[in-house]
């Protein structure tokens, strides 16, 4: 039993202990990072984080990415929805097959499509915007989306399904009455997975972005190449990308075991 | 279970088709159309044939990429997988940690990649980093910059760091989902602990470890961001993977023609190893009913 909680409590370290660093460092002045070596900031100053919250250069990449993984995760969760339930409920022509091809669009590496995704987007108009990287990131969040639901509508019983139509119930109206309430973990679940996988993405939105729906992630490697030597504040830029994590975690956490095995338990 | 077989369920699925071909198959045929034709600029494209798959299949840095691509992977999948199962084993099953466990685990997983690249830049560097500094105070001589081994080994330990969790957590969701009957039984049967996990744990965990190693070769695979803030695909070539190695082409140097050659013989590795998987799970699936 020892062993067992103290391999878990390693663990944990090893994977807290690299964070720690990058909170200590943006606790920490420049000339503190690189003059001294300590394991806790001897100056301490939020001045890191005033920076960002005071140019707009920054902050505005949170805004944009926000509103992409807000707009990404809306957009899947609406049509993957009653394309779960499909595959959940129905044999229909080429469905194996449909179903495979989704998924292999999950697998696609995005650096294949970072190219075409840009000739495409500028060519319809839609480079720069918002949607441009939704719409892109849709690429891989539907297909999961689609996997987790159907994982978790598959665990709901078909009887329930020929109770409410039996009771005169239209499709329309026991899908959004009835059946989406009782997923409800499972949409939770899978709203975490596209914000997540939405959130953390890098080289499609760094692609598909210039100034106007710049994103954080771009706005940072960006700030590196460019002045190079402010550690304190892309330290304090990386803990708050940090921080929504956090707080969906928080939401989903009695579920997150569950989730993670995408329903399939 | 049964399913109802009707045809009209394509209208549900229509909308996720729609997107999806918008944002897959439109952008894929552009790479097909230009994997066949060369160009002279002025948008004058001329029939280059099997050209440029000749040419790439052919290339050094390719055969390169591609080896360090598997090479990597494998590392990835022999660590991170035992690793993952073991620690899922020692987590605790109920009780008042279980949550706080799970979150912090997660953690590493809602990071942007990039920001994991910097974490690890960081932690890295001899003269402001924890791990960089304590390794050179032990006397080890340690660049991730310039040498090679110690490049790879930083990429290998931060991609453990970020992606064990993913395992341990699928495992742990796997092991939550074995009865407690089960365990008593095999303690009246008297069964090793090697009998339990053997028999017990492991068969129950089979379907999510499956989903574990797909998820994990795939994304190891795909891999771009974070080796390209930490070492950027130095020193040299040597932690040039294929992501990198096609970013390089198509954006960076614009060699239209080579790239998109290349992306659809990536792809094809892609979508054999996804088969592959799916069958084997389908297979599986089918077992068990």
């Amino acid at each position: 039993m020892k062993t067992k909680a103290l391999v878990t409590v390693l663990y944990i370290v090893f994977l807290l202990l690299p964070i720690y660093w990058l909170l200590n460092m943006s606790l920490k002045t420049n000339e503190e990072i690189l003059s001294t070596f300590s394991l806790w900031p001897q100056d301490l100053t939020f001045a890191n984080y005033i920076v960002i919250f005071t140019d707009p250069s920054w902050y505005n990449g949170y805004i944009n990415s926000t509103i992409y993984v807000v707009l990404n995760t809306i957009i899947t969760l609406l049509v993957a929805l009653p394309a779960a339930y499909a595959f959940s409920r129905y044999n229909f022509m080429g469905d194996k097959h449909l179903f495979f091809w989704l998924l292999t669009n999950r697998m696609a590496p995005p650096a294949v499509f970072a190219l075409p995704f840009f000739q495409l987007y500028s060519s319809v108009g839609l480079f720069d915007t918002h949607i441009a990287v939704a719409l892109a990131h849709c690429l891989f969040n539907i297909p999961l989306a689609v996997w987790i639901l159907e994982g978790f509508m598959s665990g709901v019983p078909r009887e329930i399904d020929e109770t409410a139509y039996i009771d005169g119930y239209s499709f329309p109206r026991f899908f959004t009455r009835i059946f989406t309430p009782m997923i409800s973990s499972g949409i939770g679940v899978a709203a975490f997975f596209c914000f997540m996988f939405s959130w953390v993405e890098l080289l499609l939105a760094r692609t598909l972005t210039s100034v106007d729906a710049k994103s954080i992630s771009a706005t940072m490697t960006r700030t590196v190449s460019a002045s190079g030597l402010d550690w304190g504040v892309l330290a304090a830029a990386g803990i708050l990308t940090i921080i929504p994590g956090i707080l969906v975690i928080y939401f989903v956490r009695n579920y997150i075991a569950k989730g993670f095995a995408l329903g399939r338990v | 279970m049964n399913k109802w077989s009707d045809n009209r369920a394509w209208w549900l699925v229509m909308p996720v088709v729609l997107i999806v071909a918008f944002s897959a198959v439109i952008p894929l045929m552009t790479v097909v159309n230009y994997a066949f034709q060369d160009t002279f600029g002025n948008n004058e494209f001329y029939w280059a044939g099997l050209e440029w798959f000749r040419d790439i299949l052919r290339s050094e840095r390719f055969h390169g990429a591609m080896g360090r691509q598997f090479l990597f992977s494998f590392i990835i999948l022999s660590i991170e997988i035992p690793l993952g199962i073991g620690i899922a084993l020692a987590m605790p099953r109920k009780g008042f940690w279980v949550p706080f466990c799970l979150i912090l685990m997660a953690l590493p997983l809602l990071i942007p990649w990039n920001v994991v690249g910097t974490i690890w830049q960081i932690f890295g560097r001899i003269d402001i980093g924890l791990l960089g500094a304590t390794l050179d105070s032990l006397g080890i001589d340690y660049n991730y910059t310039q040498n090679t081994i110690d490049a790879w080994v930083t990429l290998v330990v931060m991609d453990v760091w970020h992606w064990t969790s993913l395992v341990v957590l699928l495992c742990y969701a796997g092991l939550q989902s074995i009865p407690d009957a089960y365990y008593q039984a095999a303690r009246i049967d008297g069964a090793s602990k090697w009998a339990t996990f053997r028999y017990i744990q492991l068969p129950k965990m089979n379907r999510v470890l499956l989903i574990a190693v797909l998820l994990r070769f795939m994304d190891s695979f795909m891999i771009y961001t974070e080796p390209f803030v930490v070492t950027g695909g130095g020193p040299g070539n040597d932690t040039t993977f294929l992501s990198i190695d096609l970013v390089q082409m198509a954006i960076g140097q614009f060699d239209l023609g080579p790239a998109a050659a290349m992306s659809l013989i990536y792809f094809l590795i892609i979508l054999l190893f996804s088969w592959v998987f799916f069958t084997v799970m389908s297979y599986l699936d089918r077992a068990e009913n």
